[in-house]
């Protein structure tokens, strides 16, 4: 009624990407199918696969074991919930260390430098390693020569050098022209950080650091190494009980469970602000 | 000894000297236009007088007082001479009353109570009242350049600098930011614009400078610079834009 030149059925233009479309999508369809079926034909045929299967893809075996490791996967949850909160604290402090302009405040920012490189720079495992090793080592009384407290701190040290460097270029990403607008209404520099710049910096890396908290979700099961026995430890226990290789395979099920979800997340997020940019 | 006056100002980022030696007098109440083509210098001066730009030699005295003084904190300096720029920098997080709010609430410690009437006058007087609580995404160009001017003026500052306020926006929008500075004008705010709006210059200035490779090549009342020019470059510029 309004318009006169808008057709009622679809356009000649809509037909043509329907068509192509569901050309597209038989195709892929057809493609993947045929992926598929070769590898459900082939790898059984390969000599050594009942023998795989027995140790790897053994259903008995991980019916048995699931609950167990879902149970020690707890610990893994746990630990990654205490470091992530103090992560992002200690990463915000360090990447303001950074920012700091003042001369007398120069060994925080030459602090901040040296930590980033420092942290960045080492193995994970290696870390965790020098301080679950070396700190108990000082003889400390308990509950303070945990190896939970000291490989937490591990991980706490090593992630939240990338975080600040994260944080850091979200800081750095925010333009000039907004510190010009907060100064040039009087503002302090802490403030303009604090009210201006840190509200908009943080938002932008969001998803960024939500890889990061993947990354450390994963980065948890080193913790073993040095006692704690979180889900990679009791699957290696149960491994060595049942001479049965499934149980990491049981564990890798559990973690792929949570990551995936997560990365998915993320990848949505970063999709959605590269939208908003535009 | 005039409200605002600048001794030989220069600035040079690098080795390019934007500024090269201006003088100028802003009286109490005057409105003081800078043309002039871009890259002459007027922006630069502008951000030189808010002290977002350090000058290397001359003096800005403010009621007789050097505010260009190095070392001096230029904090309480830009609590009274507020800045509008040509792309808004609102702070896109923050609605348009916060936006007014941060800084009186920051710099002055009053709170949003106390702020509260008096910020909603402001905006009604420039007629956004129904706007107050949008964020800068949901307002027009115009509409955020009005609140931009609302949130320099809530720090009650004795003069306001103008760098280009209308150049980013739509020509239908330009009217209703011209209207406030009209406002301003009328209530005695002394100001000081660089601006392209050359009707407007000439409708309200009291004076006009033009600006020419960083110097002020000729000045005077808007009806001696632009019905005769004296300087051959003042002819050709206006020419040129008129």
């Amino acid at each position: 009624m309004t318009d006169k030149a808008v057709p009622s059925g679809p356009t000649r233009r809509a037909l043509y990407e329907a068509r192509i479309r569901r050309r597209s999508a038989l195709i892929a369809t057809l493609s993947t199918a045929l992926v598929l079926a070769a590898i459900i034909i082939l790898v059984p045929m390969a000599p050594g696969w009942e023998a795989v299967k027995k140790s790897f893809f053994n259903g008995p075996v991980l019916a048995k074991t699931f609950p167990g490791l879902l149970n020690a996967f707890l610990m893994d949850v746990a630990i990654f919930a205490w470091c992530a909160p103090l992560i992002a604290v200690l990463a915000l402090v360090i990447a303001l260390c950074r920012d700091v302009r003042a001369p007398a405040l120069f060994p925080l920012r030459l602090f901040g430098a040296l930590y980033t490189d420092i942290f960045r720079g080492l193995p994970v495992v290696l870390v965790i390693y020098l301080i679950g090793f070396g700190v108990p080592g000082l003889g400390l009384p308990r509950p303070w020569n945990s190896p939970y407290i000291w490989g937490s701190l591990a991980l706490i040290l090593i992630y939240s050098a990338y975080v600040a460097e994260v944080i850091r270029s979200g800081i750095e990403s925010i333009h000039q022209s907004q510190r010009a607008a907060s100064a040039s209404l009087g503002m302090s520099d802490a403030d303009t950080m604090r009210f201006v710049i840190l509200p908009q910096a943080l938002r932008n890396v969001v998803p960024s650091n939500m890889n990061l908290f993947i990354a450390l979700q994963k980065d948890v099961a080193l913790l073993s190494f040095i006692g704690p026995v979180e889900i990679f430890r009791q699957a290696g226990v149960y491994k060595s009980l049942m001479a049965n290789f499934t149980p990491y395979v049981g564990a890798a099920v559990i973690f792929l469970a949570l990551t995936i979800p997560a990365t998915r997340y993320a990848d949505y997020l970063m999709a959605r602000q590269r939208r908003r940019r535009g | 000894m005039s409200f605002l006056s600048l001794r030989s100002v220069t600035k040079s980022f690098a080795e390019n000297q934007v500024c090269k030696g201006i003088d100028l007098e802003v009286e109490k109440g005057q409105m003081v236009c800078l043309i002039g083509a871009s890259g002459s210098g007027k922006s630069t001066l502008l951000r030189c007088i808010n002290l977002l730009e350090p000058i290397d030699e001359g003096a800005i005295l403010l009621e007789g007082t050097d505010i260009a003084e190095p070392g001096l904190d230029p904090r309480p300096v830009r609590e009274r001479i507020g800045i509008v720029f040509q792309s808004y920098n609102l702070f896109p997080h923050m609605s348009a009353m916060e936006n007014v709010m941060l800084a009186p609430r920051r710099v002055h410690r009053k709170t949003r109570a106390q702020l509260k009437a008096p910020v909603e006058a402001l905006f009604a007087r420039f007629g956004l009242a129904e706007r107050m609580h949008h964020y800068p995404d949901q307002l027009s160009g115009g509409q955020q350049q009005r609140v931009a001017i609302i949130r320099a003026l809530a720090m009650q500052p004795q003069i306001m600098l103008f760098d280009e306020i209308t150049s980013a926006l739509d020509p239908e929008l330009v009217g209703e930011v011209l209207d406030v500075l009209r406002q301003l004008h009328a209530e005695g705010m002394t100001m000081i614009l660089a601006t392209h709006e050359m009707g407007f210059a000439r409708e309200l200035a009291d004076k006009v400078c033009f600006l020419d490779a960083g110097r002020i090549l000729e000045e005077g009342p808007p009806e001696q610079l632009f019905a005769a020019p004296q300087q051959e470059r003042t002819r050709a510029f206006l020419s040129r834009i008129l």
